[in-house]
């Protein structure tokens, strides 16, 4: 192992000022709603802000396009990332941020396919992402589409059993086409991993069932850029991305705290601490 | 009836290229010709039902249309949150073939006895459940299921069943009923290989002087509403009979059409395994004699229920 602490040294990483705008776009939705997976949303914004601005390909004007790149929002509870990204990139107007959560809203607290334009599939119970891209995967091979799929996890949610399953499954179709993002953000609902079922070692368990296994810092858009970007389909293996993120990253009386992991009713006084602890975006 | 399910996925994968066939870890050979022809489109995945279903999905996403087929407890019970999400939420056009419907694995005990599982698969929004009655049946409705949209499941009861429903038939039509038997003041429903010992209850209470009316039901869900309501409001006593928990099923169905059609005054007699696991092994027929659910037990119960409902 590196001498290096990706989890600290992740934690020193300043944001920039697009990085900022899309975790106020967050908080948008957060006010909007009232609620939401703060920490679960902000630890994943470098993740997904790489993908979207470097890597996909897609057309927000033609969601369905048969060309475009899959991505599945596995851990769906950090869907106000997902959002943030979508509405920047004009797949719905940024306006309906606001609505997240609300009666006639199609922004739920979960992600879910059909409603909004971008959502690959329904998401909110986790470990049902990796199953489903392997099976995209597959499909995108039979129809000899060089499209990619690419499935971002959470920490916690590798505790389910089906995770596991679909990695097998991953590696026997030497799967070049998918690849696996873990938001190792580091904590779950109730604490670290540690404490409520160890992950480590991580790596070594992903190369274990076959994957070409990078690690990193999640909140570093250029060493994301590189581990994503470069070109699969030949490997015939399917690779996994281990982003060592902070929950809450940029709210810093939210890093780092599991009470974040979710809120609900939250008032308004709250809301101005945490742009004001943001910064201008 | 298995046979003919899984030679059916085969035909269909030569009629249409979308087709692809999933299995767990079935028997060694299962669908060979299926895998020499089309390598590409068969997979059989092991004994991880989550992914299988996931996959499946996935799959279904990208314009597939998957055949899946394991043991019908492992494939409802195990995965039914994939079943619910990532099929039903996502309205895909998945087929669950689940093995073993009822108490085909009788001596195999409760893991394996399939006694719920049309109450789970009826329970998910947007699925389709089928229990056809025989071989025949079974390969109408396959070649039916190509183009139905939405996921369906797929009850298999034990092959080399009496055939009900000849070669020849209708056409399968999900959600339609078979009239086997349309005159009599008892009107006797039934589903999958239940239908054929309806049948022959139906024989014997004749040769006691009880005609009974008799619909086979293929499909579970959704029901044949008009023509269950149609016979339903001249019988004297309906009956309905089931190879399945007295929760959920049929039975549970029937009696919720006729509460919300305002057929409550009509007595329903639900002839259904107890709410409980199965204790004995045996054979599936041992097992349905147990629970009276072999024609003489129908007929007998059928006479009794008869006595006490109203003229």
């Amino acid at each position: 192992m590196a001498a290096l602490d990706p989890h600290l040294d992740s934690k020193q990483e300043r944001l920039d000022q697009r990085s900022l705008k899309l975790r106020h776009a967050i908080v948008d939705g957060l006010e909007g709603g009232g609620r939401g997976h703060l920490g679960s949303s902000l630890s994943l914004v470098e993740i997904l802000r790489t993908l979207y601005d470097h890597v996909l390909r897609f057309k927000p004007d033609q969601p369905r396009w048969e060309e475009r790149d899959r991505l599945i929002l596995s851990k769906g509870h950090g869907c106000l990332a997902l959002y943030a990204l979508l509405a920047d990139k004009g797949f719905f107007s940024a306006r309906e941020l606001r609505n997240f959560c609300k009666f006639d809203s199609f922004l739920g607290g979960h992600p879910e396919a059909g409603k909004i334009p971008g959502v690959e599939a329904s998401t909110g119970a986790l470990g049902h992402g990796l199953p489903i891209g392997v099976g995209m995967a597959l499909g995108l091979r039979l129809k000899k589409s060089a499209a990619r799929v690419f499935v971002v996890m959470g920490d916690g949610e590798l505790n389910e059993g089906s995770i596991w399953e679909a990695a097998m499954a991953a590696d026997k179709h030497r799967l070049g086409n998918l690849c696996c993002i873990v938001d190792y953000n580091h904590l779950q609902a109730y604490g670290p991993p540690e404490q409520v079922q160890p992950l480590e070692p991580l790596s070594d368990k992903w190369r274990s069932f076959g994957f070409d296994v990078l690690e990193l810092n999640g909140h570093n858009v250029p060493a994301l850029f590189e581990a994503l970007s470069a070109p699969r389909a030949e490997t015939g293996r399917p690779l996994i991305v281990i982003a060592h993120t902070v929950k809450g990253k940029g709210v810093p009386f939210a890093e780092g705290d599991p009470a974040w992991h979710h809120k609900s009713n939250l008032p308004l006084e709250t809301m101005a601490r945490i742009r004001s602890a943001l910064g201008e975006g | 009836m298995r046979q003919a399910s899984l030679t059916m996925v085969h035909e269909l994968a030569r009629q249409d290229k979308r087709v692809l066939f999933i299995g767990s870890d079935l028997g060694s050979g299962t669908l060979e010709p299926l895998r020499q022809e089309f390598p590409e489109r068969f997979f059989m995945e092991g004994i991880a039902e989550a992914n299988l279903i996931g996959m499946a999905a996935g799959l279904a996403m990208e314009g597939f249309i998957p055949y899946v087929n394991t043991i019908a407890t492992f494939l409802t019970r195990r995965a039914f949150e994939q079943i619910a999400l990532d099929v039903c939420l996502h309205h895909l056009p998945v087929r669950l073939i689940g093995s073993g419907g009822g108490l085909v694995y009788a001596p195999l005990g409760p893991t394996h006895q399939a006694i719920d599982e049309l109450a789970l698969m009826r329970s998910l929004p947007g699925m389709t459940v089928v229990a056809p009655s025989d071989a025949s049946e079974m390969r109408a409705m396959m070649k039916a299921s190509l183009d139905l949209p939405g996921p369906l499941y797929i009850r298999l009861g034990k092959g080399g069943d009496p055939v009900l429903m000849p070669e020849g038939a209708p056409d399968f039509v999900f959600g339609r009923a078979v009239v086997v038997r349309d005159l009599g003041p008892v009107l006797l429903i039934s589903t999958g290989v239940m239908s054929d010992r309806a049948l022959k209850a139906a024989d014997l209470l004749a040769q006691k002087g009880i005609d009974c009316a008799l619909l086979h039901l293929p499909t579970v869900k959704p029901l044949d509403e008009e023509t269950i309501i149609q016979f339903a409001a001249k019988a004297r006593l309906v009956v309905s009979i089931e190879e399945h928990s007295k929760i959920g099923g049929l039975g549970s169905a029937l009696a919720e059409l006729f509460i919300d059609r305002d057929l409550r005054l009509c007595p329903l007699l639900r002839l259904a395994l107890p709410d409980a696991f199965v204790e004995n092994y045996g054979s599936q027929d041992s097992l349905l004699k147990r629970f009276g659910l072999q024609p003489e037990g129908i007929a007998d119960q059928v006479r009794k229920a008869l006595e006490s409902a109203p003229s």
